[in-house]
């Protein structure tokens, strides 16, 4: 056969997505991304201290950990969330659709309201957790930590729906402590004082929509703003001005992150492994191995993972449990090994801190069944406290107790309180 | 008459690196090398005046840390340069590129699409996981599941237990991945093109398999092997080219007393009795050795250096039907400029990484069809690097040199051999795809090396220039590499070894088939093996 000759290739024909793929080519010069907050951030970051965000250069902390940490609990804290993960879900079948894919049943949230959930693979493994927003009969805002894009769409075949990514098109603000309710009353909000806890409403803002939901992630009064991004800046500078008096603060991820802890709450791929992500199999974890069993609902129709995860429960083959431990003393167990009568190894402390609010060492940690389900007495923690270059070891008692480590009545109480 | 406790033959990296073990155990060794220089297919050649030509292999990834530390080649000159990813040009004038940082390499996916770009976490998942099952089998010899010795059926424990330790979805996954094409493989993970050409071209390198083709998908876990438990991590230039690993070695062998006689062709094993007692050199000069060990891949070995009467008829023909078949062809270009790519941002760190220009599976697939016909493809697959971007010691000062990988080019064209002219066509299949993306091409060309399977049959000695030794397929993988019952570097001949690519775990620069076979050699003559550090953990 004679040797082929060569034919150019070329594609000649213009196109608009090659062009806006073209301008989209010099993200390699910028490896941390801005959000749409990042000017005030950047003028409040005194200390420079950032970490990755999934892409985005986020505050561990902006000036001082443990005043930021004091703003969430006694004064205004502002958190910008803009690097989480938000997926828009709209259509006809949106409601059938997402009761299909999530633990939780869709059925039962209200438009105007937010429930948290979270999603299995077909072996019952937990993909992610997250908080799913009823925006209208047909439209729901999903938001988490890690990406689902092509499972979310692979799930969408035969329904009737539309998943769009829409992270960097919405920024997101958290909004938590006492005076925050009174901080956004002054900005003018009206009727947010009708907002109960995982209510949301829209709200007028700078010729835009801000949707607001009493939510958060830190066991506090607090809220959560979701605004188009070209309008982040005036929202901040409007909460910021309206907070001045009542101590409002920009904070980091440190802070957030102890508050998260005393409200006993668990974060991907921190407390437990997504499926997705874990390369070793024995890592991967169900709803009930990882304490979102309660959102399982075998009442509803079938949704992902259903099957597995009824059998898991069955036939006892669940081998994890997650619990809150209360440790003795002071010192913070971070990434201990507990133990079973001070020998035996248990589990593992994924996080661990000193609760200022409950003056008690508090701890999250992943035990082997029947350890901490059916045995939960004699547990001690083994603390590998890094001093001036030397272990000190310590042998610490640690009590299985109920999470939220604190409980504040000014999360839940309607009207919220003016401080 | 004195005879040597070993004669390795072949100077490429993996007869060096038995070579270094054994003369390491305190055995007297000898490498006859054909050409003039030692490396094989890892050299750097200076074949136009001030410009080095890694005129063969080009990137080092796989290269096991382990025999690195043994054989102490940092101490002896080796250092690797790391890249930062690569990319793809697309006919539209885009292209795709490979970032390192994780969230940079989602962006830049997303440009094509935003779903391909969130699939690459639960594909990079598969991938990994499936590197770590097989990478502890890469230092480990391959049991030979006929026999009933204590050490085969405990290796055949170890294969089994961790295959038993699989999950069901991990045993399934193992399967398909041994099996499957690359093509099918990567259809469960991305719909777009550029991105599945992308990966896609991990699975046909070296290989005379189309992206279409069942099997290769294990080829692209081959070329991840490297980057497991950040025991190597990224792809690298090895600075002054890859002669510059087997330079390492020999020095690392000389250091240790080892001789090497360059310039001394092996024209046959002397064998008597049915035992190896030395090679005859091209000369007819009788080297006398009390084992023998070639670095040839198989078919060399059995059906050139060893008379057929000496072997069994199954072996001879289980030898001839070995695939090891000529893909591949490579340019190698000095270039008076850096080549200027429109597409591409001045700044972009591509010009420092692996370039290609087929931008879908189905051109790859056609360029397959032009191997199958028996021609060179019209459309070739490149894999096209300049390491002088990050190593000015291979070429004078604003100068470059160029190494291109082509692939499909046959080992015989049209059923005949190839011509001057063949070349000639070839060498512009490959210039006419480069100038059509980067203007003015051409005009840089100071000076140009080509090499069709011809050609690197002649000078490296790789039987149809086939770079893998031997194909990297699931039938000749493990223990039936190359031979059922011949998969433990040994042959029919007592005291011949095997220690080239053809043996497990296979080709690329990596060295382990070099280092097992030295842990077998010195099994045999009972001599310890306390200088052979063990593989590294994956935990």
């Amino acid at each position: 056969m004679a040797q082929a000759t060569r034919k150019k290739p070329f594609v000649t024909e213009a196109d608009t997505a090659v062009e806006a793929r073209t301008i989209a080519q010099s993200h390699f010069r910028t490896l941390r991304l801005g959000t749409p907050f990042q000017p005030r951030i950047d003028a409040l970051g005194l200390k420079q201290d950032w970490y990755n965000w999934a892409g985005y250069r986020a505050p561990h902390s902006l000036w001082d950990e443990e005043l930021e940490y004091f703003a969430i609990r006694s004064q205004a804290a502002l958190f910008d969330i803009s690097p989480m993960t938000k997926y828009r879900i709209e259509g006809p079948d949106a409601e059938a659709y997402l009761d299909r894919i999530t633990l939780r049943d869709v059925t039962r949230l209200e438009p105007g309201r937010v429930h948290y959930t979270a999603w299995c693979d077909d072996e019952g493994f937990v993909l992610d957790d997250g908080t799913l927003f009823r925006l209208s009969p047909t439209r729901f805002r999903l938001c988490s930590q890690e990406r689902h894009l092509p499972w979310l769409l692979d799930s969408g075949i035969g329904y009737e729906v539309s998943v769009e990514e829409e992270t960097e098109a919405v920024a997101g603000l958290a909004l938590q402590g006492p005076t925050s309710f009174a901080v956004l009353r002054d900005a003018g909000f009206a009727g947010v004082e009708r907002l109960k806890v995982f209510d949301l409403a829209e709200f007028a803002h700078d010729d835009a929509t801000v949707t607001i939901s009493r939510t958060g992630f830190t066991g506090d009064l607090g809220y959560e703003l979701f605004v188009p991004a070209d309008k982040a800046l005036s929202l901040w500078d409007r909460l910021m001005a309206a907070g001045e008096l009542r101590g409002i603060r920009a904070i980091g991820y440190t802070a957030l992150n102890r508050a998260r802890l005393e409200a006993g709450l668990i974060i991907a791929n921190a407390d437990f492994a997504t499926a997705e992500h874990a390369i070793r199999t024995d890592r991967l974890r169900m709803p009930d191995e990882i304490g979102l069993g309660f959102m399982v609902d075998p009442q509803k129709g079938h949704f992902n993972g259903r099957r597995a995860i009824l059998e898991a429960r069955a036939k006892k083959k669940l081998r994890h449990v997650l619990v809150g431990l209360e440790i003795e003393g002071n010192i913070p167990a971070e990434h201990a090994i507990v133990y079973y009568r001070r020998s035996q190894e248990v589990g593992l402390v994924s996080a661990a801190m000193w609760s200022p609010m409950a003056k008690r060492n508090i701890a999250i940690a992943s035990l082997q069944r029947p350890y901490g389900d059916t045995i939960v007495d004699d547990f001690w923690v083994e603390i590998y406290a890094m001093r001036e270059l030397q272990y000190q070891k310590l042998m610490k008692r640690a009590k299985v107790v109920q999470r939220p480590f604190i409980k504040l009545d000014r999360r839940t109480a309607n009207p919220p309180a003016d401080f | 008459m004195k005879a040597w406790d070993a004669i390795v033959i072949g100077g490429g990296h993996n007869g060096l690196v038995n070579a270094c073990y054994l003369q390491r155990a305190g055995l007297n060794v000898l490498v006859v090398e054909k050409n003039d220089w030692v490396g094989g297919a890892a050299t750097s050649r200076e074949l136009t005046p001030g410009f080095l030509y890694s005129n063969c292999s080009y990137v080092c990834s796989l290269f096991r840390p382990e025999i690195m530390r043994d054989l102490e080649l940092p101490r002896f000159g080796l250092q690797v340069i790391s890249y930062e990813g690569g990319a793809v040009f697309t006919r539209d004038g885009d292209y795709l590129a490979n970032y390192r940082d994780h969230d940079a390499h989602r962006r830049e996916f997303a440009r094509f699409s935003r779903r391909d770009a969130e699939a690459y976490d639960r594909y990079s998942r598969d991938v990994t996981r499936q590197c770590r099952f097989i990478q502890p089998l890469l230092m480990r010899t391959a049991p030979d599941p006929t026999s009933f010795k204590p050490r085969d059926l405990g290796e055949l424990l170890y294969l089994g237990r961790k295959f038993a330790g699989l999950s069901a979805e991990e045993m399934a996954l193992t399967l398909r991945f041994w099996t499957m094409s690359i093509s099918d493989f990567l259809d469960e993970y991305f719909e777009t093109d550029v991105i599945k050409a992308n990966f896609a071209l991990s699975g046909i390198i070296g290989t005379a398999l189309g992206p279409m083709s069942p099997g290769t998908a294990y080829v692209l876990l081959h070329h991840y092997m490297g980057e497991v438990d950040g025991s190597v991590g990224a792809w690298g230039y090895a600075r002054g080219g890859m002669g510059a690993v087997t330079k390492a070695l020999a020095a690392s062998f000389k250091a240790s007393g080892g001789t090497i006689r360059t310039g001394a062709e092996v024209d046959r094993v002397l064998i008597r009795n049915g035992k190896a007692k030395g090679v005859v050199l091209a000369g007819g000069e009788e080297v006398y050795g009390k084992l023998v060990v070639s670095n040839a891949d198989v078919k060399r070995t059995f059906l050139k250096l060893v008379e057929e009467k000496e072997l069994p008829d199954t072996y001879l023909r289980r030898v001839r039907n070995f695939k090891i078949r000529g893909s591949s062809g490579k340019v190698n270009i000095a270039l008076d400029s850096l080549p200027e790519f429109p597409a591409l941002p001045k700044d972009s760190p591509v010009y420092r990484a692996d370039m290609h220009f087929t931008d879908s599976i189905e051109r790859m697939e056609r360029a397959y069809d032009d191997w199958k016909a028996g021609r060179w493809s019209a459309d070739p697959f490149l894999d096209m690097v300049i390491p002088t971007t990050l190593d000015p010691t291979m070429a004078p000062p604003g100068k470059h040199f160029m190494s291109c990988f082509v692939q499909y080019a046959p080992p015989k064209i049209d059923g005949r051999d190839w011509t001057d002219a063949d070349r000639d066509g070839f060498t512009e299949s490959v210039i006419a795809q480069i100038a059509e993306y980067s203007p003015g091409f051409r005009d840089r060309i100071v000076h140009m090396e080509v090499r069709t399977p011809r050609e690197i049959e002649a000078e490296v000695g790789l039987t149809e220039g086939n770079i893998f030794q031997g194909e990297l397929t699931f039938d000749q993988l493990l223990f039936n590499r190359p031979v059922p019952g011949y998969a433990q570097y040994r042959s029919p001949i007592g005291g011949l070894y095997m220690c080239g690519s053809s043996t497990h775990p296979g080709g690329g620069v990596m060295g382990a088939p070099g280092r097992n076979a030295a842990a077998e050699i010195l099994r045999d003559l009972a001599k310890p093996t306390l200088h052979m550090s063990q593989a590294h953990d994956v935990i």
